[in-house]
Protein backbone atom coordinates (compact mmCIF):
# COMPACT_ATOMS: atom_id res chain seq x y z
CA UNK A 1 0.00 0.00 0.00
CA UNK A 2 2.74 2.46 0.99
CA UNK A 3 6.29 2.07 -0.35
CA UNK A 4 9.03 4.21 1.10
CA UNK A 5 12.35 3.74 -0.70
CA UNK A 6 15.65 5.23 0.49
CA UNK A 7 13.99 8.36 1.77
CA UNK A 8 16.18 11.09 3.26
CA UNK A 9 15.03 14.32 4.82
CA UNK A 10 17.73 16.83 5.66
CA UNK A 11 17.08 20.21 7.23
CA UNK A 12 19.59 23.09 6.97
CA UNK A 13 21.91 21.12 4.67
CA UNK A 14 25.52 22.23 4.84
CA UNK A 15 25.01 24.51 7.82
CA UNK A 16 26.28 23.99 11.35
CA UNK A 17 22.80 23.06 12.49
CA UNK A 18 22.20 20.43 9.79
CA UNK A 19 19.66 17.81 10.90
CA UNK A 20 19.26 14.43 9.20
CA UNK A 21 15.69 13.93 10.35
CA UNK A 22 15.13 10.83 8.24
CA UNK A 23 18.19 8.92 7.11
CA UNK A 24 17.63 6.60 4.16
CA UNK A 25 14.53 4.79 5.39
CA UNK A 26 13.14 1.78 3.51
CA UNK A 27 9.67 0.78 4.60
CA UNK A 28 6.90 -1.23 2.93
CA UNK A 29 3.50 -1.06 4.55
CA UNK A 30 1.00 -3.53 3.16
CA UNK A 31 -2.75 -3.16 2.89
CA UNK A 32 -4.69 -3.45 6.18
CA UNK A 33 -1.51 -3.09 8.18
CA UNK A 34 -1.80 -1.03 11.36
CA UNK A 35 1.75 0.17 11.92
CA UNK A 36 2.81 1.68 15.22
CA UNK A 37 5.91 3.89 15.25
CA UNK A 38 7.69 4.55 18.54
CA UNK A 39 10.91 6.40 19.24
CA UNK A 40 12.25 9.14 21.44
CA UNK A 41 11.91 12.84 20.61
CA UNK A 42 13.86 13.78 17.52
CA UNK A 43 14.03 10.20 16.24
CA UNK A 44 12.30 11.20 13.00
CA UNK A 45 8.97 9.44 13.46
CA UNK A 46 6.80 12.51 13.00
CA UNK A 47 8.91 13.60 10.01
CA UNK A 48 8.37 10.15 8.50
CA UNK A 49 4.63 10.50 8.99
CA UNK A 50 4.70 13.99 7.45
CA UNK A 51 6.64 12.60 4.50
CA UNK A 52 3.86 10.08 3.89
CA UNK A 53 1.24 12.82 4.29
CA UNK A 54 3.09 15.17 1.97
CA UNK A 55 3.28 18.14 4.34
CA UNK A 56 7.05 17.57 4.19
CA UNK A 57 8.70 16.64 0.88
CA UNK A 58 11.76 14.34 0.91
CA UNK A 59 15.30 15.55 0.11
CA UNK A 60 15.81 12.31 -1.83
CA UNK A 61 14.18 8.92 -2.26
CA UNK A 62 10.76 7.79 -3.43
CA UNK A 63 7.36 7.40 -1.85
CA UNK A 64 4.44 5.66 -3.51
CA UNK A 65 0.93 5.04 -2.32
CA UNK A 66 -1.19 2.29 -3.85
CA UNK A 67 1.23 2.04 -6.78
CA UNK A 68 1.23 5.79 -7.49
CA UNK A 69 4.48 7.67 -7.12
CA UNK A 70 3.57 10.61 -4.87
CA UNK A 71 7.10 11.75 -4.00
CA UNK A 72 6.56 15.30 -5.30
CA UNK A 73 2.83 15.56 -4.69
CA UNK A 74 1.69 18.20 -2.20
CA UNK A 75 -0.34 17.12 0.83
CA UNK A 76 -3.67 18.33 -0.57
CA UNK A 77 -3.18 16.13 -3.63
CA UNK A 78 -2.65 13.04 -1.48
CA UNK A 79 -5.99 13.45 0.27
CA UNK A 80 -7.34 11.13 -2.40
CA UNK A 81 -5.99 8.26 -0.26
CA UNK A 82 -5.01 9.78 3.06
CA UNK A 83 -6.99 11.06 6.03
CA UNK A 84 -5.16 12.55 9.00
CA UNK A 85 -5.62 13.06 12.71
CA UNK A 86 -3.21 15.59 14.19
CA UNK A 87 -1.58 15.77 17.59
CA UNK A 88 -3.27 19.09 18.24
CA UNK A 89 -7.07 18.65 18.23
CA UNK A 90 -7.29 22.20 16.84
CA UNK A 91 -5.42 21.26 13.65
CA UNK A 92 -7.85 18.60 12.48
CA UNK A 93 -10.99 20.70 12.61
CA UNK A 94 -12.05 24.27 11.87
CA UNK A 95 -13.16 25.86 15.17
CA UNK A 96 -15.25 28.70 13.70
CA UNK A 97 -17.25 26.39 11.47
CA UNK A 98 -20.16 24.28 12.66
CA UNK A 99 -19.78 20.54 13.19
CA UNK A 100 -21.96 20.10 10.14
CA UNK A 101 -19.71 22.31 7.96
CA UNK A 102 -16.66 20.38 9.14
CA UNK A 103 -18.31 17.08 8.25
CA UNK A 104 -19.40 18.43 4.88
CA UNK A 105 -15.78 19.22 3.97
CA UNK A 106 -14.70 15.79 5.18
CA UNK A 107 -17.43 14.14 3.12
CA UNK A 108 -15.98 15.66 -0.07
CA UNK A 109 -12.32 15.17 0.82
CA UNK A 110 -11.54 13.34 -2.42
CA UNK A 111 -13.96 15.38 -4.54
CA UNK A 112 -14.22 18.86 -5.99
CA UNK A 113 -15.52 21.55 -3.67
CA UNK A 114 -18.09 22.92 -6.07
CA UNK A 115 -20.62 25.73 -6.22
CA UNK A 116 -23.61 23.76 -5.00
CA UNK A 117 -25.02 23.58 -1.51
CA UNK A 118 -24.19 20.14 -0.16
CA UNK A 119 -25.73 20.40 3.28
CA UNK A 120 -29.27 19.15 2.78
CA UNK A 121 -31.66 17.38 5.19
CA UNK A 122 -30.43 13.99 4.02
CA UNK A 123 -26.80 14.92 4.71
CA UNK A 124 -27.71 16.32 8.12
CA UNK A 125 -29.36 13.03 9.04
CA UNK A 126 -26.38 11.04 7.80
CA UNK A 127 -24.01 13.11 9.98
CA UNK A 128 -26.31 12.77 12.99
CA UNK A 129 -26.42 8.98 12.64
CA UNK A 130 -22.64 8.80 12.26
CA UNK A 131 -22.00 10.97 15.33
CA UNK A 132 -24.52 8.99 17.38
CA UNK A 133 -22.26 5.91 17.02
CA UNK A 134 -19.68 7.69 19.21
CA UNK A 135 -22.08 7.69 22.15
CA UNK A 136 -20.89 11.13 23.28
CA UNK A 137 -24.27 12.80 22.98
CA UNK A 138 -23.04 15.16 20.26
CA UNK A 139 -25.61 14.13 17.66
CA UNK A 140 -27.97 16.95 18.64
CA UNK A 141 -25.28 19.62 18.56
CA UNK A 142 -24.37 19.46 14.88
CA UNK A 143 -25.16 23.16 14.33
CA UNK A 144 -22.75 24.16 17.12
CA UNK A 145 -19.36 25.59 16.35
CA UNK A 146 -16.56 23.03 16.47
CA UNK A 147 -14.59 25.37 18.75
CA UNK A 148 -17.12 24.96 21.57
CA UNK A 149 -16.22 21.27 21.99
CA UNK A 150 -13.49 19.77 24.15
CA UNK A 151 -10.24 18.41 22.71
CA UNK A 152 -11.36 14.82 23.19
CA UNK A 153 -14.67 15.42 21.44
CA UNK A 154 -12.94 17.18 18.56
CA UNK A 155 -10.39 14.41 18.18
CA UNK A 156 -13.13 11.76 18.13
CA UNK A 157 -15.05 13.74 15.52
CA UNK A 158 -11.88 14.16 13.42
CA UNK A 159 -11.58 10.38 13.37
CA UNK A 160 -15.16 10.01 12.29
CA UNK A 161 -14.65 12.69 9.62
CA UNK A 162 -11.82 10.65 8.11
CA UNK A 163 -14.22 7.91 7.03
CA UNK A 164 -16.90 10.26 5.69
CA UNK A 165 -15.31 9.84 2.27
CA UNK A 166 -13.43 6.89 0.76
CA UNK A 167 -10.27 6.46 2.78
CA UNK A 168 -7.40 4.00 2.29
CA UNK A 169 -4.76 5.31 4.67
CA UNK A 170 -5.28 6.79 8.12
CA UNK A 171 -2.38 8.74 9.67
CA UNK A 172 -2.53 9.22 13.43
CA UNK A 173 0.09 11.63 14.78
CA UNK A 174 0.05 11.24 18.57
CA UNK A 175 -3.72 11.71 18.51
CA UNK A 176 -4.10 11.36 22.28
CA UNK A 177 -1.09 13.39 23.43
CA UNK A 178 -3.23 16.38 24.41
CA UNK A 179 -6.08 14.42 25.97
CA UNK A 180 -7.02 13.21 29.44
CA UNK A 181 -6.80 9.40 29.98
CA UNK A 182 -10.52 8.76 29.55
CA UNK A 183 -10.87 10.77 26.32
CA UNK A 184 -7.62 9.24 25.09
CA UNK A 185 -9.08 5.80 25.63
CA UNK A 186 -12.27 6.63 23.70
CA UNK A 187 -10.26 8.12 20.82
CA UNK A 188 -7.91 5.13 20.53
CA UNK A 189 -10.75 2.62 20.69
CA UNK A 190 -12.67 4.56 18.03
CA UNK A 191 -9.57 4.66 15.84
CA UNK A 192 -9.01 0.92 16.23
CA UNK A 193 -12.64 0.18 15.42
CA UNK A 194 -12.61 2.35 12.30
CA UNK A 195 -9.37 0.77 11.07
CA UNK A 196 -10.92 -2.69 11.42
CA UNK A 197 -14.42 -1.82 10.15
CA UNK A 198 -13.21 0.02 7.07
CA UNK A 199 -10.17 -2.16 6.38
CA UNK A 200 -7.82 0.85 6.53
CA UNK A 201 -4.07 0.92 6.38
CA UNK A 202 -3.02 2.94 9.40
CA UNK A 203 0.11 4.50 10.85
CA UNK A 204 0.13 5.53 14.49
CA UNK A 205 2.95 7.63 15.92
CA UNK A 206 2.85 7.54 19.70
CA UNK A 207 4.80 8.10 22.90
CA UNK A 208 2.28 6.09 24.86
CA UNK A 209 3.84 2.63 25.15
CA UNK A 210 0.63 1.12 26.46
CA UNK A 211 -1.16 2.19 23.26
CA UNK A 212 1.79 0.95 21.23
CA UNK A 213 1.44 -2.40 22.99
CA UNK A 214 -2.36 -2.72 22.73
CA UNK A 215 -3.01 -1.44 19.20
CA UNK A 216 -1.65 -2.27 15.77
CA UNK A 217 -0.30 -5.39 14.11
CA UNK A 218 3.24 -4.20 13.42
CA UNK A 219 5.59 -2.01 15.40
CA UNK A 220 8.80 -0.21 14.48
CA UNK A 221 11.19 1.78 16.61
CA UNK A 222 13.05 4.74 15.16
CA UNK A 223 16.24 6.36 16.35
CA UNK A 224 18.24 9.19 14.76
CA UNK A 225 16.32 8.92 11.51
CA UNK A 226 16.66 5.16 11.13
CA UNK A 227 14.42 2.19 11.77
CA UNK A 228 16.21 0.15 14.43
CA UNK A 229 13.51 -2.41 15.28
CA UNK A 230 10.73 -3.86 13.10
CA UNK A 231 8.36 -6.46 14.55
CA UNK A 232 5.67 -8.13 12.45
CA UNK A 233 2.32 -9.37 13.73
CA UNK A 234 3.53 -12.67 15.29
CA UNK A 235 6.47 -11.00 16.95
CA UNK A 236 4.31 -8.14 18.18
CA UNK A 237 1.84 -10.56 19.77
CA UNK A 238 4.74 -12.31 21.48
CA UNK A 239 6.07 -8.98 22.70
CA UNK A 240 5.53 -8.19 26.37
CA UNK A 241 4.81 -4.68 27.55
CA UNK A 242 7.96 -4.68 29.68
CA UNK A 243 10.08 -5.51 26.63
CA UNK A 244 8.74 -2.34 25.06
CA UNK A 245 9.81 -0.30 28.09
CA UNK A 246 13.26 -1.90 27.83
CA UNK A 247 13.60 -0.49 24.29
CA UNK A 248 13.85 2.93 25.83
CA UNK A 249 16.04 1.97 28.78
CA UNK B 1 -33.04 64.84 6.13
CA UNK B 2 -31.51 64.80 2.66
CA UNK B 3 -28.17 64.98 4.37
CA UNK B 4 -28.72 61.66 6.10
CA UNK B 5 -30.21 60.12 2.96
CA UNK B 6 -26.94 61.03 1.23
CA UNK B 7 -25.04 59.35 4.05
CA UNK B 8 -27.25 56.28 3.73
CA UNK B 9 -26.58 56.18 -0.01
CA UNK B 10 -22.84 56.48 0.59
CA UNK B 11 -23.07 53.69 3.13
CA UNK B 12 -24.73 51.47 0.53
CA UNK B 13 -22.05 52.41 -2.01
CA UNK B 14 -19.40 51.34 0.50
CA UNK B 15 -21.16 48.12 1.47
CA UNK B 16 -19.43 46.26 -1.37
CA UNK B 17 -16.05 47.31 0.04
CA UNK B 18 -17.21 46.18 3.49
CA UNK B 19 -18.14 42.77 2.09
CA UNK B 20 -14.75 42.59 0.38
CA UNK B 21 -12.88 43.39 3.60
CA UNK B 22 -15.12 40.93 5.44
CA UNK B 23 -13.93 38.23 3.03
CA UNK B 24 -10.23 39.11 3.14
CA UNK B 25 -9.98 39.97 6.83
CA UNK B 26 -12.58 37.83 8.59
CA UNK B 27 -12.72 34.79 6.31
CA UNK B 28 -9.12 34.59 5.12
CA UNK B 29 -7.47 36.39 8.02
CA UNK B 30 -5.46 38.50 5.58
CA UNK B 31 -5.12 42.26 6.11
CA UNK B 32 -5.47 43.39 2.52
CA UNK B 33 -4.29 46.91 1.68
CA UNK B 34 -4.72 46.40 -2.07
CA UNK B 35 -8.16 47.88 -1.37
CA UNK B 36 -7.02 51.51 -1.75
CA UNK B 37 -5.78 50.78 -5.26
CA UNK B 38 -8.50 48.42 -6.44
CA UNK B 39 -11.22 50.82 -5.29
CA UNK B 40 -9.72 53.61 -7.39
CA UNK B 41 -9.19 51.13 -10.22
CA UNK B 42 -12.91 50.34 -10.16
CA UNK B 43 -13.74 54.04 -10.29
CA UNK B 44 -11.20 54.83 -12.99
CA UNK B 45 -12.31 51.99 -15.26
CA UNK B 46 -15.92 53.03 -14.78
CA UNK B 47 -15.28 56.66 -15.68
CA UNK B 48 -13.09 55.83 -18.65
CA UNK B 49 -15.53 53.33 -20.15
CA UNK B 50 -18.64 55.45 -19.51
CA UNK B 51 -16.92 58.39 -21.20
CA UNK B 52 -16.20 56.07 -24.14
CA UNK B 53 -19.99 55.61 -24.29
CA UNK B 54 -19.99 52.02 -23.15
CA UNK B 55 -23.27 50.89 -21.56
CA UNK B 56 -23.36 50.11 -17.82
CA UNK B 57 -23.85 46.38 -18.40
CA UNK B 58 -20.53 46.29 -20.27
CA UNK B 59 -18.75 48.46 -17.69
CA UNK B 60 -19.86 46.32 -14.75
CA UNK B 61 -18.16 43.02 -15.74
CA UNK B 62 -14.98 44.87 -16.79
CA UNK B 63 -14.81 46.53 -13.36
CA UNK B 64 -15.29 43.18 -11.64
CA UNK B 65 -12.52 41.57 -13.70
CA UNK B 66 -10.16 44.53 -13.13
CA UNK B 67 -10.65 44.36 -9.36
CA UNK B 68 -10.25 40.59 -9.37
CA UNK B 69 -6.96 40.85 -11.29
CA UNK B 70 -5.61 43.34 -8.74
CA UNK B 71 -6.58 41.01 -5.89
CA UNK B 72 -5.16 37.97 -7.65
CA UNK B 73 -1.85 39.84 -8.09
CA UNK B 74 -1.66 40.39 -4.33
CA UNK B 75 -2.65 36.77 -3.76
CA UNK B 76 0.01 35.42 -6.09
CA UNK B 77 2.73 37.62 -4.57
CA UNK B 78 1.65 36.54 -1.10
CA UNK B 79 1.33 32.79 -1.69
CA UNK B 80 3.82 31.99 -4.47
CA UNK B 81 6.62 34.36 -3.48
CA UNK B 82 5.86 33.87 0.25
CA UNK B 83 5.77 37.60 0.91
CA UNK B 84 3.92 38.97 3.92
CA UNK B 85 0.33 39.70 2.91
CA UNK B 86 0.47 43.27 4.19
CA UNK B 87 3.57 44.03 2.12
CA UNK B 88 2.13 42.25 -0.94
CA UNK B 89 -0.96 44.46 -0.69
CA UNK B 90 1.09 47.65 -0.31
CA UNK B 91 3.19 46.73 -3.34
CA UNK B 92 0.18 46.15 -5.56
CA UNK B 93 -1.56 49.26 -4.22
CA UNK B 94 1.50 51.37 -5.04
CA UNK B 95 1.77 49.87 -8.52
CA UNK B 96 -1.94 50.46 -9.10
CA UNK B 97 -1.52 54.20 -8.51
CA UNK B 98 0.56 54.45 -11.71
CA UNK B 99 -1.74 52.08 -13.56
CA UNK B 100 -4.78 54.09 -12.57
CA UNK B 101 -3.11 57.33 -13.57
CA UNK B 102 -2.11 55.99 -16.99
CA UNK B 103 -5.62 54.62 -17.60
CA UNK B 104 -7.08 58.04 -16.79
CA UNK B 105 -4.43 60.08 -18.57
CA UNK B 106 -5.11 62.89 -16.08
CA UNK B 107 -5.96 63.01 -12.40
CA UNK B 108 -9.70 63.61 -12.61
CA UNK B 109 -12.47 62.56 -15.02
CA UNK B 110 -15.92 64.13 -14.61
CA UNK B 111 -18.72 61.98 -16.04
CA UNK B 112 -21.72 64.30 -15.76
CA UNK B 113 -22.21 64.30 -19.53
CA UNK B 114 -23.06 60.59 -19.74
CA UNK B 115 -25.81 58.42 -18.32
CA UNK B 116 -24.95 56.21 -15.33
CA UNK B 117 -26.44 53.24 -13.51
CA UNK B 118 -28.46 55.73 -11.47
CA UNK B 119 -30.09 57.26 -14.54
CA UNK B 120 -30.80 53.83 -16.01
CA UNK B 121 -34.22 53.41 -14.45
CA UNK B 122 -36.58 56.02 -13.07
CA UNK B 123 -38.44 54.68 -10.06
CA UNK B 124 -38.90 57.96 -8.28
CA UNK B 125 -38.99 61.60 -9.36
CA UNK B 126 -36.57 62.54 -6.60
CA UNK B 127 -33.08 61.65 -7.89
CA UNK B 128 -31.83 60.75 -4.41
CA UNK B 129 -34.74 58.36 -3.83
CA UNK B 130 -34.09 56.89 -7.23
CA UNK B 131 -30.42 56.35 -6.42
CA UNK B 132 -31.37 54.84 -3.08
CA UNK B 133 -33.68 52.19 -4.57
CA UNK B 134 -31.28 51.26 -7.34
CA UNK B 135 -28.57 50.82 -4.72
CA UNK B 136 -30.83 48.70 -2.51
CA UNK B 137 -31.45 46.32 -5.43
CA UNK B 138 -27.77 46.30 -6.40
CA UNK B 139 -26.53 45.62 -2.85
CA UNK B 140 -29.23 42.96 -2.32
CA UNK B 141 -28.03 41.11 -5.41
CA UNK B 142 -24.35 41.24 -4.35
CA UNK B 143 -25.22 40.12 -0.82
CA UNK B 144 -27.36 37.31 -2.20
CA UNK B 145 -24.54 36.08 -4.44
CA UNK B 146 -21.90 36.24 -1.67
CA UNK B 147 -24.25 34.66 0.88
CA UNK B 148 -25.04 31.81 -1.46
CA UNK B 149 -21.37 31.36 -2.30
CA UNK B 150 -20.42 31.07 1.37
CA UNK B 151 -23.06 28.37 1.85
CA UNK B 152 -21.79 26.19 -0.98
CA UNK B 153 -19.15 23.47 -0.61
CA UNK B 154 -16.66 25.88 -2.16
CA UNK B 155 -17.66 28.56 0.33
CA UNK B 156 -17.24 26.24 3.31
CA UNK B 157 -13.78 25.32 2.02
CA UNK B 158 -13.05 29.05 1.72
CA UNK B 159 -14.11 29.69 5.31
CA UNK B 160 -12.04 26.74 6.53
CA UNK B 161 -8.94 28.01 4.70
CA UNK B 162 -8.67 31.06 6.95
CA UNK B 163 -9.65 29.08 10.01
CA UNK B 164 -7.62 25.85 10.02
CA UNK B 165 -5.14 25.61 7.19
CA UNK B 166 -3.69 22.23 8.22
CA UNK B 167 -7.15 20.71 8.30
CA UNK B 168 -8.30 22.01 4.95
CA UNK B 169 -5.08 20.92 3.23
CA UNK B 170 -5.54 17.43 4.66
CA UNK B 171 -9.03 17.55 3.18
CA UNK B 172 -7.68 18.14 -0.30
CA UNK B 173 -7.84 21.91 -0.78
CA UNK B 174 -5.02 23.86 -2.39
CA UNK B 175 -4.89 26.70 0.11
CA UNK B 176 -2.68 28.91 -2.08
CA UNK B 177 -5.20 28.79 -4.88
CA UNK B 178 -8.02 29.39 -2.44
CA UNK B 179 -6.32 32.52 -1.04
CA UNK B 180 -5.72 33.89 -4.54
CA UNK B 181 -9.38 33.36 -5.42
CA UNK B 182 -10.44 34.88 -2.11
CA UNK B 183 -8.37 38.04 -2.59
CA UNK B 184 -9.60 38.30 -6.19
CA UNK B 185 -13.18 38.11 -4.95
CA UNK B 186 -12.56 40.65 -2.18
CA UNK B 187 -11.00 43.15 -4.57
CA UNK B 188 -13.66 42.61 -7.21
CA UNK B 189 -16.15 43.70 -4.55
CA UNK B 190 -13.95 46.65 -3.65
CA UNK B 191 -13.82 47.70 -7.30
CA UNK B 192 -17.62 47.54 -7.35
CA UNK B 193 -17.69 50.19 -4.62
CA UNK B 194 -15.45 52.34 -6.81
CA UNK B 195 -17.89 51.72 -9.66
CA UNK B 196 -20.84 52.88 -7.55
CA UNK B 197 -19.18 55.86 -5.88
CA UNK B 198 -17.81 57.22 -9.17
CA UNK B 199 -21.30 57.23 -10.67
CA UNK B 200 -22.83 58.67 -7.52
CA UNK B 201 -20.37 61.55 -7.23
CA UNK B 202 -20.18 61.81 -11.10
CA UNK B 203 -16.39 61.86 -11.27
CA UNK B 204 -13.39 59.63 -10.77
CA UNK B 205 -10.30 60.96 -9.06
CA UNK B 206 -6.84 59.45 -8.73
CA UNK B 207 -6.91 60.15 -4.97
CA UNK B 208 -10.41 58.82 -4.30
CA UNK B 209 -9.00 55.61 -2.77
CA UNK B 210 -6.67 57.12 -0.19
CA UNK B 211 -7.53 55.68 3.20
CA UNK B 212 -10.59 53.90 1.86
CA UNK B 213 -9.49 50.63 3.43
CA UNK B 214 -10.26 52.13 6.84
CA UNK B 215 -13.87 52.59 5.72
CA UNK B 216 -14.16 48.88 5.03
CA UNK B 217 -12.26 47.90 8.17
CA UNK B 218 -14.40 50.15 10.32
CA UNK B 219 -17.60 48.68 8.87
CA UNK B 220 -16.39 45.12 9.43
CA UNK B 221 -15.25 45.89 12.98
CA UNK B 222 -18.64 47.41 13.81
CA UNK B 223 -20.24 44.26 12.39
CA UNK B 224 -17.83 42.01 14.27
CA UNK B 225 -18.59 43.71 17.57
CA UNK B 226 -22.29 43.09 16.99
CA UNK B 227 -21.64 39.50 15.84
CA UNK B 228 -19.70 38.74 19.03
CA UNK B 229 -22.21 40.60 21.15
CA UNK B 230 -25.18 38.59 19.96
CA UNK B 231 -23.19 35.38 19.32
CA UNK B 232 -24.32 35.22 15.72
CA UNK B 233 -23.30 32.18 13.70
CA UNK B 234 -25.62 32.61 10.70
CA UNK B 235 -23.80 33.59 7.51
CA UNK B 236 -26.72 35.66 6.23
CA UNK B 237 -27.10 37.63 9.43
CA UNK B 238 -23.35 38.29 9.51
CA UNK B 239 -23.48 39.70 5.98
CA UNK B 240 -26.44 41.92 6.83
CA UNK B 241 -24.52 43.22 9.85
CA UNK B 242 -21.53 44.00 7.62
CA UNK B 243 -23.83 46.07 5.39
CA UNK B 244 -25.25 47.80 8.45
CA UNK B 245 -21.69 48.45 9.60
CA UNK B 246 -21.00 50.34 6.37
CA UNK B 247 -24.15 52.43 6.78
CA UNK B 248 -23.56 53.12 10.49
CA UNK B 249 -20.03 54.24 9.64
CA UNK B 250 -21.24 56.79 7.08
CA UNK B 251 -23.98 57.97 9.43
CA UNK B 252 -21.45 58.68 12.17
CA UNK B 253 -19.26 60.61 9.71
CA UNK B 254 -22.27 62.57 8.47
CA UNK B 255 -23.27 63.37 12.02
CA UNK B 256 -19.73 64.52 12.82
CA UNK B 257 -19.62 66.80 9.81
CA UNK B 258 -23.09 68.24 10.47
CA UNK B 259 -22.12 68.99 14.06
CA UNK B 260 -19.61 71.49 12.71
CA UNK B 261 -16.31 69.60 12.67
CA UNK B 262 -13.86 71.02 10.15
CA UNK B 263 -13.93 68.80 7.00
CA UNK B 264 -10.12 68.93 6.89
CA UNK B 265 -10.19 66.82 10.02
CA UNK B 266 -12.43 64.16 8.46
CA UNK B 267 -9.71 61.51 8.11
CA UNK B 268 -8.56 62.17 11.66
CA UNK B 269 -12.12 61.78 12.91
CA UNK B 270 -12.42 58.56 10.89
CA UNK B 271 -9.25 57.14 12.41
CA UNK B 272 -10.29 58.09 15.93
CA UNK B 273 -13.75 56.60 15.37
CA UNK B 274 -12.28 53.29 14.21
CA UNK B 275 -9.88 53.30 17.14
CA UNK B 276 -12.84 53.88 19.42
CA UNK B 277 -14.90 50.94 18.14
CA UNK B 278 -11.88 48.65 18.22
CA UNK B 279 -10.93 49.58 21.76
CA UNK B 280 -14.34 50.02 23.37
CA UNK B 281 -15.08 46.32 23.95
CA UNK B 282 -11.62 45.90 25.50
CA UNK B 283 -11.84 48.98 27.71
CA UNK B 284 -15.21 48.04 29.16
CA UNK B 285 -13.93 44.62 30.27
CA UNK B 286 -10.82 46.03 31.87
CA UNK B 287 -12.30 46.08 35.34
CA UNK B 288 -13.59 42.50 35.30
CA UNK B 289 -10.48 40.74 34.09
Amino acid sequence: MIDITQVHKVYNRGKANQVNAVNGVDLKISENEFLVIVGSNGSGKTTLLNLVAGSVLPSSGDISIDGNNVTKKADYRRSEWIARVFQNPLSGTAPDLSILDNFRLAAIRTKRKGLSIGINPQFKKEVKDKIATLGMGLENKTEQLMGTLSGGQRQALTLLMSVMDTCRVLLLDEPTAALDPRSADIVMKTADKLVKDFGLTAILVTHNLKDAFVYGNRIIQMSEGNIIKDLNEQKKIALKQNDLFDWFA
Amino acid sequence: MDFYLAALIQGLCFSAIALGIFISMKIFNIPDITTDGSYTLGGVVTAKLLMAHQPVFVVLPVVIVAGALAGAATGIIHTKLKINALLAGILVMTALYSINLSIMGRSNIPINSVSTIFSLINISANPNNNTFWILIVFVAIITGVIGYLLKTDFGIAMRATGNSESMIRALGVNTDRMKIIGLALANALTALSGFLVTQFQVFADINMGIGIVIMGLGSVIIAETLINWFRITSVWLSLVLVLSGAVIFQMVLAFTLSSGVDPTLLKLVTAVFVLLIVSLPRLSFKGSS
